[in-house]
């Protein structure tokens, strides 16, 4: 009976059909290893596919940099995931992303007056203020005009790229590396001894805490829509417009509120890239920040659930690093965003094998009267593909 | 008056790739089936038909080549699509999933052959399909300056395909039944309509197109293909809302848009801009502010198609 509802429970079908959609996207991986295998030497395809798989556990360096690339894709996934549960597509996290990264950097290059700590602090705020404004265009373009949320994000990227390409030139260029200036010490994101834990040898890994602010964001999200009268408002927009309006809700200033918290999200998660102190800086290119569009995949893998974004971005960032890792047997680094492109897909039909499952074990417990628990309860995605390109009225 | 010419040609090098791949969007969410995948299968057929050009072009004559590419490139967007046409018809899956799914393969999978293939990741292409001047039309005063002169037989096929659409939309069964699968697919399927072969077929149009667009891109643009279309994928799906799912109004939104994007890139062949002395920066963001300015007054009314994103489920009706 116990193992029953266990097997019903939601929990256990989402991380069912997760692993499922993982395993199959490493099998096609490993099929595609095979098949272009430049010396036709088996061996090397097993190589390169055990370099993905346990790449990052080699050294602790290499478990440093996963960290270390995870932090940034967590918050965009959070940006997307959060936009999503509240029936928003928030497609446009790379230009809030970049927004943030600009405030960051501007705050770390130019407001050396500002002591110690507060530093950094003040820099992560700043990124997350011009994150919110970024996002809040659209939320207020969706609001008041009527302006489809996909297309508005859409436009607010390349403009914010544009903008800080601009602003990067004007202000903190440094013409010698040809991207904006590092920030100043004080602005650099303490390591906290991670650094020194995760160690190759003598040489240490990018490691710092912007992780642990990534994962206090994700569980500040799941707090917020989970167990606030807040965040229930933001989610009862979501799914129904008219009957939130219905019941008193404000229904533009939620999606206004959906937009600006998701864009503070991506703004911080530009701001825990840049001032990782790794000597990142903003290059002056007409190229959207891939990490906003990164975003997509991890709140998708995550399932829009901040907790499970906070694990998908931690694993996504894993296979990067053993990406990185199976260069060494003459693999272009692609063949992972090609494996995590089918656990994705997969993933979506794995919605089905979820349903699936719950309705296979609710016919066996059809005499219980227990009351059931649809798979698509309260942790699936939103519908809101509903929303992507179409109005609510 | 020269300037006037080139602001034309230029014009049209950015608007047709966002015409052609709007106007297949718009088959697809026409038919109820969100295609957020534009981006990554115009990134597919432009590759496959660029490699083909590549491997091709010492072969065989300028003008056969491009058009045998330009089925190369319909072809294999379409195969990519039927990806994405599975999950969201048979399997009822949140379609942006799969979509995106798309947009993440298509450039990893396009650097990664050629690099597994090559050392570089660029495809080098020889542009021998630019016509200096059709026969005759070309030399028609003002007229040929502006339609018949550096062009290339691609411009002609969007406006083509731009009539054909239409045609196919709002004079045929097959169009009206596509519609109906978008608007209302229950009702649809009352009377007889197979909703899944409608949408499939959507999805499959929407997947030709976007190839074709891909490859529509970077011809006139490049001269090799560094497995991006910089975002054109995502400005169509733009171009598809602001023209609000109809035809004529998308070719209106492609040109605005397009026309824009010229007056950004080119403005400093344009007297009066360029001695403004403004940073380059801010005339590249004028595209994207003025559509946004645009869609502020005129989305009040905007309507998608009601059915767009809802998977069809025959035992719901």
């Amino acid at each position: 009976m116990k193992k029953r509802s266990f097997l019903q429970t939601e929990g256990f079908g989402s991380f069912a059909s997760s692993v499922m959609a993982i395993l199959a996207g490493l099998l096609v991986g490993l099929i595609v290893l095979l098949l272009s295998n430049p010396s036709q030497n088996p061996s090397q395809a097993f190589g390169g596919f055990g370099a993905i798989l346990l790449g990052a556990f080699t050294d602790a360096k290499n478990l440093g940099q996963v960290f270390y690339f995870a932090a940034p894709i967590i918050m965009t996934g959070l940006s997307v995931g959060f936009a999503n549960r509240t029936g928003l597509f928030n497609i446009g996290a790379a230009g809030q992303f970049i927004m943030g990264a600009y405030a960051a950097v501007y705050v770390g290059v130019q407001w050396k007056f500002l002591p110690g700590a507060t530093h950094w602090i003040v820099a992560l705020i700043a990124a997350a203020l011009a994150g919110a404004l970024w996002g809040s265009i659209p939320g207020l373009l969706k609001a008041f005009c009527n302006v489809n949320e996909v297309i508005a994000c859409i436009m607010t990227n390349y403009i914010g790229m544009h903008l800080v390409n601009f602003l990067v030139s004007e202000t903190v260029f440094d013409s010698l590396r040809n991207q904006s200036h590092r920030p100043t010490g004080s602005a650099v994101l303490p390591k906290a001894g991670l650094d020194q834990i995760f160690r190759a040898g003598n040489s240490p890994s990018s490691v710092n805490i912007g992780i642990f602010i990534a994962i206090l964001a994700g569980i500040a999200i799941w707090i917020i829509l989970s167990r606030t009268r807040f965040g229930y408002e933001l989610k009862a927009c979501g799914y129904n417009r008219e009957a939130s309006r219905y019941a008193g809700i404000n229904e533009k200033r939620c999606i206004v509120y959906s937009m600006a918290i998701a864009g503070a999200l991506s703004g911080i998660g530009g701001a825990l890239l840049y001032l990782s102190g790794a000597g990142k800086g903003i290059e002056v290119l007409d190229v959207l920040a891939a990490e906003g569009f990164n975003g997509i995949p991890v709140a998708l893998l995550g399932l829009s659930n901040p907790i499970g974004i906070i694990f998908s971005g931690i694993f996504v960032a894993y296979l990067n690093v053993g990406g990185f890792n199976m260069q060494l047997f003459n693999f272009a680094p692609q063949a992972i965003e090609i494996i995590i492109a089918v656990i994705i897909y997969f993933s979506a039909l794995a919605l089905i094998f979820r349903s699936f499952l719950a309705r296979l074990t609710r016919k066996n417990l059809a005499h219980d009267a227990v009351p059931d628990v649809p798979a698509e309860a309260p942790d699936a995605p939103p519908d809101d593909s509903k929303n992507t390109n179409g109005e609510g009225n | 008056m020269d300037t006037l010419y080139f602001l034309v040609q230029q014009t049209m090098f950015f608007s047709i790739p966002l015409l052609v791949v709007a106007l297949g969007g718009m088959f697809s969410e026409r038919s109820g089936v969100v295609n957020i995948a534009l981006d990554g299968t115009m990134i597919i057929g432009a590759f496959s038909s660029i490699l083909f050009i590549n491997i091709f072009q010492e072969a065989l004559p300028g003008q056969p080549i491009l058009l045998l590419a330009i089925l190369i490139a319909a072809a294999t967007g379409m195969i990519v699509s039927l990806a994405h046409a599975y999950a969201s018809v048979n399997m009822k899956s949140d379609q942006v999933i799969s979509g995106t799914a798309i947009n993440m393969f298509a450039p990893a999978f396009a650097i990664y052959v050629v690099r597994m293939i090559r050392t570089t990741q660029q495809i080098p292409f020889v542009n021998q399909f630019r016509i200096d001047s059709v026969p005759i039309l070309g030399d028609i005063p003002v007229l040929g300056g502006l339609f018949f002169k550096n062009t290339y037989i691609t411009t002609y096929l969007g406006f083509l395909i731009l009539v054909l659409a239409w045609i196919v939309l709002y004079k045929t069964r097959f169009g009206l039944r596509l519609r109906a699968c978008g608007e209302h697919p229950q009702a649809a399927d009352s009377v007889g309509v197979n909703v899944y072969r409608m949408r499939y077929a959507g999805v499959l149009i929407s997947g030709a197109l976007a190839g074709l667009g891909g490859l529509v891109f970077v011809i006139p643009t490049s001269t090799n293909f560094n497995a991006t279309v910089s975002g054109y994928g995502f400005l169509a799906l733009a171009v598809l809302i602001f023209g609000q799912w109809k035809p004529v109004r998308v070719l209106v939104a492609a040109f605005f848009f397009g026309l824009m994007k010229t007056i950004a890139s080119a403005y400093s062949g344009i007297p009066f801009l360029a001695n403004l002395g403004i940073s380059s920066d801010l005339y590249k963001m004028i595209p994207y502010i003025a559509t946004l300015i645009v869609l502020a007054f005129t989305s009040r009314k905007s309507q998608a198609p009601r059915a767009e994103g809802i998977p069809y489920d025959k035992g719901g009706r």
